[in-house]
Order: structure tokens, then sequence, then C-alpha cells
């Protein structure tokens, strides 16, 4: 028995012989042709049977995963086709009298590097895109038919040095049980795609796949990331009832969609979803969310090199807001500095960024910045149900001041003849230990509370939530941080307005019952928490 | 006489595979040639890797040059397909 760990990507447990898929990619040889012009011709009868055969690949994934995951192949045609690509290959062909597969090889590494060479993660990651289609037509001068990676045969788990797109899609569902890559990031397609079909998927295992580890038995676990081989007979076991274990679970949790999130005595709760950007939606329908509790609006910011665009803005929350129909979107505005950092802003550098100028504070100080979010925001509140809640709040005044600038930003969409929700909700973030002592006149000021218990932790009990020391001593079941969410609770129950928790906390299962008796009414979580919590509320 | 217009590049990723591959078949519709013009250099239109490989990063301004028989029509087409697509 083996164990080896590499990072779990798609959850589940495979538990089958396994297959190795091509361990290395056979060396491509120069060779000296004695008829150049013969060899093009055989590249260009190559070039169009690959083209071909990512059309059958394009359509039958469209059939399969949708036209969303078939456009990756019309890319990948259009890459064959390229006209720098092909002349590279024809003219290497022609000016060296060397064979296609060498100069097809050759214009595939120096397009792979241009790609890696770019500064940017998204791009350096198509040099696998090109390797994909180039070893394609590789394949095809070879004589191999360069579908060969499709397995036949029931129940197995695929080991590969790595996978490309296409050879994933092209892996027969009802016989592959999970896969294995000794390459791979959890931002390739590749991994994309392998969670979108629900297999189990280990990336990055450091052992060298041969082909005579082909029949071996194997256990893969996507959650954790072990994979182990030749596993022994107790440890077979274990992971059999692990195995069946997520699988009853995953059955139950499907069953729970469409189900109402009510306890057994009848209280509700509404059980929303975080978010980080718009694609997190699907996410969020395919788990049953009913609402989005916490749109973290930094990734606009985080993810660009100067100050998003209104319109930029505006797309990403109208997108956000069509999709989720006529449920609650929560939209936090701007929450940057402390750990979290754009550099465009020229934040100082500050010794106690925690306790510094961030959020709220950041927009009260440089309205200009914030108006441009608060237009975006009001503008797509027009095609949705849209509310906007302020981060980092400790005081009445800072409410009022937020609210005057929305107003302000109101009144001028008004005389523009633009089109907004009048009556948008206003919520803050309550994570500050003054905000929870205010929280009575905090009521009064606005539609709802919203409980950010990662800040209001470390604020409460004074612990740094980066400094990895205080473990025992950040403990968000401390009574002091209850007791901050009771009291928070109270408050807005008081003044008739909602409740609800957006931390980490609110997904722990430990806590459901104590978050029940206090009456929170809304509980806003990653979305694969989302069933897993609603089994626990109907259970109580 | 080429016709020329310029667009912003809005996504934080550039121009990344789906846009890039819909540029290039629109692109590729016309005869005339097409080439994006960055700060520092030129790239044909009509190449999938080229247009990745200019590297545009969002808040770049690119000019995009149109010219051939048909480039008046081309050119109404692209800049329709960026106003919409980019």
């Amino acid at each position: 028995m083996k164990s080896f760990q590499g990072v779990g990507v798609s959850a589940g447990i495979a538990i089958g012989p396994v297959q190795v898929l091509h361990t290395a990619n056979e060396a491509v040889i120069r060779r000296v042709v004695e008829d150049p012009q013969a060899e093009v011709e055989r590249f260009r009868a190559a070039q169009t049977t690959a083209i071909q055969q990512l059309g059958v690949i394009r359509d039958s994934t469209a059939a399969k995963l949708g036209e969303g995951k078939a456009e990756l192949f019309d890319t990948h045609r259009l890459m064959l086709r390229d006209p720098e690509y092909v002349s590279s290959i024809e003219d290497l062909i022609m000016s060296s009298s060397v064979n296609a597969e060498f100069a097809v090889n050759s214009t595939m590494e120096q397009f792979a590097a241009m790609f890696e060479a770019m500064d940017n993660s998204y791009m350096q990651a198509r040099a696998s895109d090109i390797r994909d289609v180039s070893q394609r037509v590789i394949d095809i001068l070879g004589n191999r038919d360069g579908n060969d990676s499709t397995v036949q045969g029931s129940g197995h788990i695929v080991a590969a040095e790595d996978l490309a797109p296409s050879e994933t899609v092209q892996l027969d569902r009802s016989a592959v049980l999970g896969f294995v890559t000794e390459q791979g990031s959890s931002n390739s397609h590749t991994a994309i795609l392998a969670r979108t079909m629900g297999l189990p998927v280990v990336i990055g295992v450091h052992k060298g796949f041969e082909s005579s580890d082909t029949g071996e038995m194997m256990v893969v676990d996507g959650s954790t990331g072990t994979v182990i081989i030749d596993p022994d007979d107790a440890t077979l076991q274990q992971y059999r009832e692990k195995q069946s274990g997520f699988e009853e679970h995953v059955r139950l949790l499907q069953k729970l969609k469409g189900q109402a999130t009510r306890t057994s005595t009848g209280q509700t709760v509404r059980l929303y979803a975080n978010i980080g950007r718009p694609s997190d939606v699907t996410a969020v329908l395919a788990n049953d969310g009913e609402g989005i509790g916490l749109f973290r609006s930094e990734f606009l910011y985080l993810e660009s090199a100067d100050f998003p665009t209104e319109e930029y803005q505006f797309e990403a929350y109208r997108e956000v807001a069509q999709k989720m129909g006529d449920r609650l979107v929560v939209i936090r505005t701007l929450d940057i500095g402390a750990d979290k950092q754009a550099d465009y802003f020229g934040l100082e550098h500050e010794d106690n960024p925690a306790l510094g100028y961030r959020a709220i504070r950041i927009c009260l100080t440089q309205p200009e910045i914030f108006k441009v979010q608060l237009r975006a925001l009001l503008r797509a509140s027009a095609y949705g149900n849209i509310a906007v809640m302020f981060p980092m709040i400790t005081s009445v005044s800072e409410v009022r001041e937020a609210k005057g600038i929305l107003s302000q930003v109101k009144s001028e969409l008004r005389a523009a003849h633009v089109r907004f929700n009048e009556d948008i909700a206003v919520g803050i973030m309550i994570e500050t230990p003054a905000s929870v002592i205010m929280a009575d006149e905090l009521a009064a000021e606005v539609d709802f509370f919203s409980i950010g218990t990662n800040d209001l932790t470390q604020y409460t009990l004074a612990c740094d939530r980066q400094n990895p020391n205080l473990g025992r001593f950040a403990d968000p079941h401390s009574p002091a941080v209850l007791r901050m969410i009771d009291m928070t609770v109270k408050a807005a129950h008081d003044h008739g307005i909602w409740c609800g928790i957006c931390g980490e906390l609110g997904a722990d299962v430990a806590l459901t019952d104590t978050f029940l008796d206090m009456g929170i009414d809304e509980l806003s979580v990653s979305p694969k928490s989302i069933l897993p919590l609603r089994e626990a509320i109907r259970k109580r | 006489m080429a016709k020329t217009f310029n667009f912003t590049v809005t996504d934080p990723a550039g121009i990344h595979a789906r846009p890039a591959g819909q540029l290039v078949s629109k692109a590729q519709e016309y005869e005339s040639a097409v080439t994006l013009n960055a700060s520092d250099r030129s790239v044909d239109a009509k190449g999938i890797l080229s247009v990745m490989g200019l590297g545009a990063q969002q808040g770049d301004v690119i000019e995009v040059s149109v010219s051939g028989s048909d480039e008046e029509a081309a050119a109404a087409a692209l800049q329709q397909f960026f106003k919409e697509s980019m």
C-alpha cells in the first residue's frame, strides 16, 4: 500500500482499478524530408482531420455539458487555423526540410512559451491549450488517431501526467470513476470540467505514473486530496464506508432542494449564500440558495489594475441580480484595506491595518470612489432585488453620512432620468463591538443587520485573525462573541428589522441551535454549506 | 484609405479566449486586413494566437485598423461587435 498526497479539486471518493494514460508523449524526432512540399500537404491533411475531430468533440460537449463548455473547442479550432501558427509550421518545413511532426512541435513550444511569458495567470494557462491542439496534430501525423485517450470498459480511475480539456470531456462518464493527475492547477479548464462532470479528482500528485501501474487498485479521495495505490483490506473497507456515507449524504442533500428551511417547531430561517463574483451564482442556484446575503464587491477592485468603472461594476451587479430573479441580493460596498490591498488605492503602510483606514472609512473620506459604486449599484437595482450593505460601522453618524451620500446619488440619477429602485433596502454589517453596543440606535437607521463574525471575533477578543499563534484565544464560540450576537439580534427585533449572520460562524452546525434560540432570521454561508445547514435546521 | 477606430479593454483578464475567438471569427468574415494596434505593437486580428498574444490589459486603448475592398462594411460590423461584446 502506498499513499500520495495531492490537491483535491472535485469532492467524492473513487475506488477501482487504475488506467494510466500516455505516460509520456513520445519524443518528437527531427527528420530531414526529401519533398518538403509533400510534407506541407501531409501537415495540411492532419490539420484538417484535427479540426474535424475537434468539431465532433465540440458538438458532443455541447450536448453533454452545455454550449458554454463547448466554446473552448471553438477556440481550439481557431488556434489550428491561426495564420501565424500555420505559416510558422509551413515555413519551417519548407526552409529546413524537416518533418511535419517536428515543425508542429517546435511551433507549439514557441507559442506555449509566448503564453507562459505573459504576466497574467489566465493567459499563462493557455499554453496548455496550444499544446493540446498541437499534440492532436502530431498524433494524427504519427497515425495515432488523436482520440486514443478514450478508455473503454467498465469502472476505472484514470491517471495521467496531465489531462487536456479535450481528453477530459472524452472520458466515458459511465466508465470513469475519477481521475488523478501529476500536474494541473485548480484553475485549469480540466479541473473546472471535472467539477461540472461531478467526478472525484485529485491533481498535483507527485508520483510518476507508469503504464505498469495499470490495473492496480486505487482509492481517490477528492475531498482530502489523498490517493492510495494498492490499499490493504482495512483501508479499502474504511474508504468504502466513507464512499457510501458520502454518496448517501449527497443523495439526501439533493432531496433537500426545494424544501423549506424550517425546524420541526415551525421556526424558519432564510438560508442565503456568500459570493465573491458573478460566476458564483451558478453554485448558489445549484445548491438552492434562497438569496445572496453577502456579495463581496471587493473582487471588482482587487482584480483590477485601476479603479473599476461604473459601467463595469454595473454589469457585474446586474448580472447577479438578474440571475437571482426576485431573490434578495445583498451587495456589500467596498471593503478594502487591512488584509485586502489594491495598489492603485495608494494606501499608506499601517502598523495596525485591521484597526486602520479601511472599508467605510475609505468611502466616507473619498466619496468620489464610493459614489461610483453606489451609482452602479442603484442602476443595477432596477434589474432585480438588490439591497446595499455598509461594512465596518462603529457609529450612527457614519451610517447617516453613508445614507446621505446614497441619497445624493439617488437624486443625481433621478435628475438624469435613470431607472433604479427608490426603496432599495439599506443594511449594515455588525462587526465591531461599538456597533453591538450601539445596535439599538443603529437599528432605527437601517432595514437590516448582518453580523460579520470573523471581524467581530477579532475585535471583541482582541485577537488578530491573521496570527496563527492565537488559535486557542481567538475562539469564535467564546461566550463574549455569542453574547454580542445575541444583543444584536435583540436590538434588531426591538426595532422590527431582520438580523442575519454572514460570517464563517453561520455555517457552523455546532452553533445552529444556539442561533435558532436567539431567533436569527437569516444565515448566509458558502454555497456548498447551504444544504448541510438546511439539514441541520430541519433536524431541530 | 484604411478605416480606424479605438476601443478600451474592460475585462480584467484582458482579451481572453472567448471574446478573442469571437473577434477573430468576425474579422475572418471580411476580405479586408484587420490590424489591432497597441502602444508598442500591431497584430493581425484574424489570428487567435496573435490577438491573445497581444497581452492587452484592462484599460489599454487599442486602435483597430481595417483596410481592403470591404473596409466600410467590415469596420462598421467590427465597431458594432466591440460595442456589444467586448
